[in-house]
């Protein structure tokens, strides 16, 4: 075996490296260091977010099963910095009495899941597909049972398993029709079949398929677990579980949608996703409208916006994959920025209820206004970077120029405006409502800080520097002429 | 590019913005405001710099063919669509650019100046000057426009910065109703400015003020003879574009916000509601002006609604009573004078002599306007009242304040040498030109002008001398009486700037306009404005009842006039009557019952449909997972069934 192809993977190298120093550390490191491991993986992952930046390498390694283009890379830093900050937000968290014996294993299982993603995102071949998925799903569970007192935890930590195993096996059977059909389970060969062979059989396939990810994305009616895992796992898990998580699925979604079985698209899976689609956004929203729980709330937002990532798919091109990428690091500024500000006030008051945060801006204005920016991006109100990812997608979804996909994005816009309603009920209470606030000023950490101001920033200059977008659409445009068996 | 730098007169009033608005409440007040002046100093500094570098530079590529190039002198490439479909920010210096940049930071420095003054001990001084501050900027920005997309966004970020400032004293329900009239009017304007674009970049695929400029005839044959009711679609563009500007310069039947805007501090009026934001919309038609000219119908439209506007504006100053709203309306209706200056302006006909005199009276009205607003402002900060009937005799009082009140009045009225002799005298020349009608028109106008300023100029200066009690008028400080002295002597200057040399059309044959007084113009429009200058002074020098009596004998033309019309009670007619009563309240119950009862029923069904999951969730992890398989298999069946 000819070794140097594992400098094809550059990446995923760099964060076994991160991984195993955190390991060491964790290890060897004596008791009365001990502490200083949530800073330490920090500035370590941080570094490893700058250096990867220069660790583009495209090309196609272990006989076809891995494959790195601008795309991957691309998507791979946009995830790097949701996880730098997910990272950053939990330090004092991390470093609180009862996280004192266990804190080495939240960060080593937290960098194996991304590991996971990564292979997920750069797989060829479907066996690397089911062996990132799993990675990057497995010791999630482990990661929101990690509440080791609280009775909730556990019964997310259960749920979450329970469905995460059966989707597997929905997913991997879906994945025996395919081979069945094709004898194969390289994604070009499946891709060169499926242009001269679709039969019925390939229906039962992807619908199998699609149920499997679908889980990972919390797609309507795979998205039960959602509320209830969110609410119940620790905050900065749960947004790890809503942002990388739910980003990285994406892309490898689009990947394996397009390029894999794009051909069938007209005959088989237009319909799925359409309907998938719709039910994912308006559920996600109606349901959205009467939680009074931030994190059950942020849930079903974060279900709703799935459903708007999805449209980039529809796309099914350069512009598509762009828009997505673009959406995602958007909805990981924006989503944090939410994240943070309800953590914060969690770890200081204990209070979850949106009723809460009534009067907020009273005691605690620049929290208010960091939940204000991150709730006006995730509704898309302009000039916030939030209007823009929604522009991008429903823009490349346009592109197509299909009448069911006007109605679509109609039906997506309308939605739009449903949010928008119970994004600024939020608002609303933290600024108009005139009750006293119950929470009493305080000062959040350091992390969480600098944490909410990195994202304050990101929703702000994202939509404003547009060239950003436009080297994401270079980005992939390499990634679909790599793959290129479809244009 | 050499001239790169003007840029930072958008970058210091936006940072003073951003600013004063964050870390302004911890500064004193005295030091916000000496920051605020101190800032837009430098920015009028670099202002000039770049307007006298403009119209003097002799570089290669500014002046070819003795024309004075339009220079971009920054573009950056803001969201770029697709290929045609490209926003750029950018700073496009020529000539009407650049004579804007004097007017607006003097004007502006003026009133940071006197502000400080004026605006002493008021609750929210930092605010006050950081709006000020974004005014600025947004004015500026619009000017410097590149192309009418980026000029659309500074339209309505001027359009805050004068909502904020109308409503700057919030706690008045008078100021917060005028803010939002002001707002929602011109907002009601911008629609069809907004349209207008759209239609504009539509067929000849640019937002570029160049590219469309430069040879409009073709610009105008991109739509190819397409009509909409009648008329080109090029005609609805331009003329949907000028609806943008009426709301903004408040032409009649958009200029009902105006009078209303004089709820904010004086100031304010002197710099947006006097001297700049309002004379964008003239701006705009002057900006586009090429294309104007190749489509006569738009012009004769903008035509008639100028000439009508004067008059009307000037029919209702001579009945006002607050010293505000007379300047109001005067404004409005010396507004009305440059747009039909540019309506009367076709380049065959007197060398397009209307676009230079539009753009010349502009400038003078700037300052004179300015002035009378500035003193309006010390008049009122010294007898704590907008009503005329409580000023009077008020020369003895302060004498600086007379005298400059004085000279303002009589640039106003058209009186040699003041400054709004020659630019008046021009717009007649060019009305004149085109037709004896527009010149009788306007030169009645001018003649009311002189009327009701001279009428004001009595009632607060001679009249009657009220019992002041123990409360003596008195002359106001240093920071408020440099801008009049400033303003007062550049109104009796401004006027022998050789205009004409530094505006024109811009192209090869109108450069270079000398402007040449025309005898017989010139002397009947002085003759007419010292025969209403006449007609004041015997009415309103001393106390006496001529004016009373002649309101008795016109009493149904006077009180018309004095409720301006009744033009807001239709508004109110057609907006509360007809549309709230007859389109709005059936699409509100519409909204109430239908869509929101929709709504509420799916929201309500959901969350019972929630609440039942959820009990059959607890516990209960096979449940979980029948739905998802369910779901898949589901999704499955029907694909196949929408396949069959």
């Amino acid at each position: 075996m000819d070794y140097s192809q594992f400098l094809y993977m550059p990446q995923e190298l760099g964060l076994l490296i991160v991984f195993l120093f955190v390991f060491l550390f964790d290890t060897f490191l004596p008791k009365r260091y001990q502490s200083s491991l949530p800073v330490l993986t920090s500035v370590l992952f941080g570094i490893f977010t700058l250096c990867n930046y220069f660790m583009l390498s495209r090309g196609v390694a272990f006989n076809g099963m891995f494959e790195n283009t601008a795309a991957t890379f691309m998507i791979k830093v946009i995830l790097n910095i949701g996880v730098l900050i997910v990272l950053i937000q939990s330090i004092k968290w991390a470093n609180s009495e009862d996280m004192a014996v266990r804190r080495g294993e939240f960060y080593e299982l937290l960098l194996l899941t991304v590991l996971g993603m990564y292979l997920m995102i750069s797989a060829r071949h479907f066996l690397l597909f089911v062996i990132g998925l799993e990675t990057a799903s497995l010791p999630l569970a482990a990661l929101v049972a990690f509440h080791k007192k609280r009775y909730e935890s556990h019964e997310a930590a259960a749920k979450y398993m329970f469905t995460a195993v059966f989707s597997s096996a929905i997913f991997l059977m879906g994945l025996s029709f395919v081979y069945g059909l094709y004898g194969s389970l390289y994604f070009n060969d499946i891709a060169y079949q499926v242009m001269n062979n679709t039969s019925a059989m390939l229906v039962v396939a992807l619908a199998f398929v699609i149920a499997g990810i679908g889980f990972k994305l919390s797609l309507v009616p795979f998205h039960l677990w959602t509320a209830d895992v969110y609410q119940g796992a620790p905050t900065p898990v749960t947004s790890y579980l809503s942002v990388i998580s739910k980003g990285a699925a994406a892309f490898a979604f689009m990947v394996v949608l397009v390029q894999v079985f794009g051909a069938a698209y007209s005959k088989v899976w237009e319909w799925m996703l359409y309907a998938i689609i719709v039910l994912t956004i308006t559920l996600g929203n109606l349901f959205a409208i009467r939680q009074r729980n931030i994190k059950r709330f942020l849930a079903f937002s974060s279900i709703s916006q799935a459903g708007y990532i999805m449209l980039g798919v529809i796309g099914g091109n350069e512009l598509g994959l762009a828009s997505l990428m673009f959406y995602v690091l958007v909805y990981i500024f924006s989503n944090l920025a939410a994240f943070g500000v309800a953590f914060a006030i969690e770890q200081q008051s204990g209070k979850v209820s949106i009723d809460d945060y009534n009067g907020l801006y009273k005691t605690n204005p620049w929290l208010s206004f960091t939940m204000m920016l991150a709730m006006f991006s995730l509704a898309g109100i302009p000039p916030f970077a939030g209007f823009f990812s929604k522009f991008f997608i429903f823009a490349s979804a346009l592109e197509c120029g299909e009448t069911s996909i006007y109605i679509l994005v109609l039906i997506a816009l309308i939605n739009t405006i449903i949010s928008l309603y119970y994004y600024l009920l939020v608002v609303k209470a933290m600024f108009i409502s005139p009750d006293e606030c119950s929470i009493a000023r305080f000062r959040s950490s350091c992390g969480e800080r600098v944490a909410m101001i990195v994202c304050t920033f990101g929703v702000i200059l994202t939509g404003i520097v547009s060239c950003i977008y436009t080297f994401l659409v270079e980005a992939a445009k390499d990634g679909m002429s790599m793959f290129g068996l479809l244009n | 590019m050499e001239l790169s730098y003007t840029v930072a007169v958008l970058i210091i009033p936006v940072f003073m913005f951003l600013f004063l608005g964050i870390v302004g409440v911890k500064l004193s007040k005295k030091t916000a405001g000496i920051l605020g002046t101190l800032a837009m100093g430098v920015t009028t500094v670099i202002a000039y710099a770049a307007a006298i570098t403009y119209f003097f530079g002799t570089d290669q590529g500014q002046v070819v063919d003795g024309v004075r190039q339009q220079l971009t002198v920054l573009d950056l490439t803001w969201l770029e669509f697709t290929k045609n479909l490209v926003i750029k920010i950018g700073v496009l210096l020529d000539p009407i650019s650049a004579m804007m940049l004097i007017v607006i930071s003097t004007v502006s420095f003026m009133v940071h100046l006197y502000s400080l003054g004026y605006m002493d001990g008021e609750r929210g001084f930092q605010r006050y000057y950081a709006f000020l501050s974004l005014f600025t900027f947004s004015m500026l920005g619009l000017v410097l426009a590149t192309n009418i997309f980026q000029m659309y966004i500074f339209w309505e970020l001027v359009g805050v910065s004068s909502y904020l400032l109308i409503g700057f004293y919030y706690t008045l329900p008078a100021a917060v109703s005028a803010s939002k009239k002001a707002f929602i009017v011109t907002r009601f304007a911008d629609l069809g400015f907004l349209v207008g674009i759209l239609i504009l970049s539509f067929y000849t695929d640019t937002f570029d003020f160049m590219s469309l400029t430069s040879d409009p005839q073709a610009a105008i044959s991109t739509a190819g003879g397409a009509t909409f009711l009648g008329c080109s679609v090029m005609t609805w563009a331009l003329t949907l574009i000028f609806m943008g500007g009426a709301g903004k310069s408040a032409m009649f039947p958009l200029h009902i916000w105006l009078p209303d805007a004089m709820e904010g501090p004086t100031p304010v009026s002197a710099l947006i509601h006097a001297a700049t934001m309002v004379v964008a919309g003239v701006y705009l038609v002057a900006r586009l002006f090429p294309l104007y000219a190749v489509d006569v119908t738009a012009l004769e439209i903008i035509t008639v609604v100028g000439a009508f506007t004067a008059l009307y504006a000037a029919a209702v100053a001579c009945v006002q009573s607050d010293i505000k709203r007379v300047l109001a309306f005067s404004t409005i209706s010396q507004i009305a004078f440059m747009i039909t200056a540019l309506g009367v302006a076709t380049p065959e006909l007197h060398e397009g002599v209307g676009y230079m005199a539009s753009m010349f009276h502009l400038f003078t009205h700037a300052m004179f306007k300015a002035l009378l607003f500035l003193c309006a402002g010390a008049i009122i900060h010294a007898v704590h009242s907008n009503e005329m009937s409580a000023m009077g005799g008020l020369r003895k009082y302060m004498p600086i304040c007379h005298i400059a009140f004085l000279i303002g009045c009589l640039a106003i009225a058209g009186i040699p040498p003041f400054a709004g002799f020659f630019s008046k005298d021009e717009i007649l020349v060019a009305a004149y030109a085109k037709s004896p009608i527009w010149g009788v028109w306007l030169s009645v106008v001018a003649g009311m002008t002189a009327f009701y300023m001279f009428r004001l100029y009595y009632k607060i200066f001679w009249w009657n001398n009220p019992d002041y009690g123990h409360h003596t008028p008195h002359e106001a400080p240093m920071t408020m009486t440099f801008p009049l002295i400033f303003l007062g002597l550049v109104s009796i200057v401004a006027g022998f700037i050789p205009f004409g040399e530094f505006v024109s059309v811009g192209r090869a044959d109108y450069s270079g306009f000398h402007i040449h007084v025309d005898p017989k113009v010139a002397i009947s429009s002085v003759v007419i404005a010292v025969i209403g200058i006449v007609l004041a002074t015997v009415m309103y020098r001393k106390e006496n009842d001529i004016p009373e009596r002649l309101a008795n004998r016109f009493r149904g033309l006077w009180t018309a006039a004095y409720h301006r019309f009744y033009i807001d009670e239709i508004y109110q007619f057609i907006t509360h009557k007809i549309i709230f009563a007859r389109i709005s309240k059936p699409i509100a119950w519409f909204d109430r019952r239908i869509i929101d009862g929709t709504m509420d029923l799916l929201a309500n069904v959901t969350n019972s449909a929630s609440f039942a999951v959820r009990r059959m969730q607890s516990g209960s992890i096979q449940t979980y997972v029948w739905f998802y398989l369910v779901g898949a298999v589901a999704v499955a069946v029907i694909t196949i069934l929408c396949l069959i």
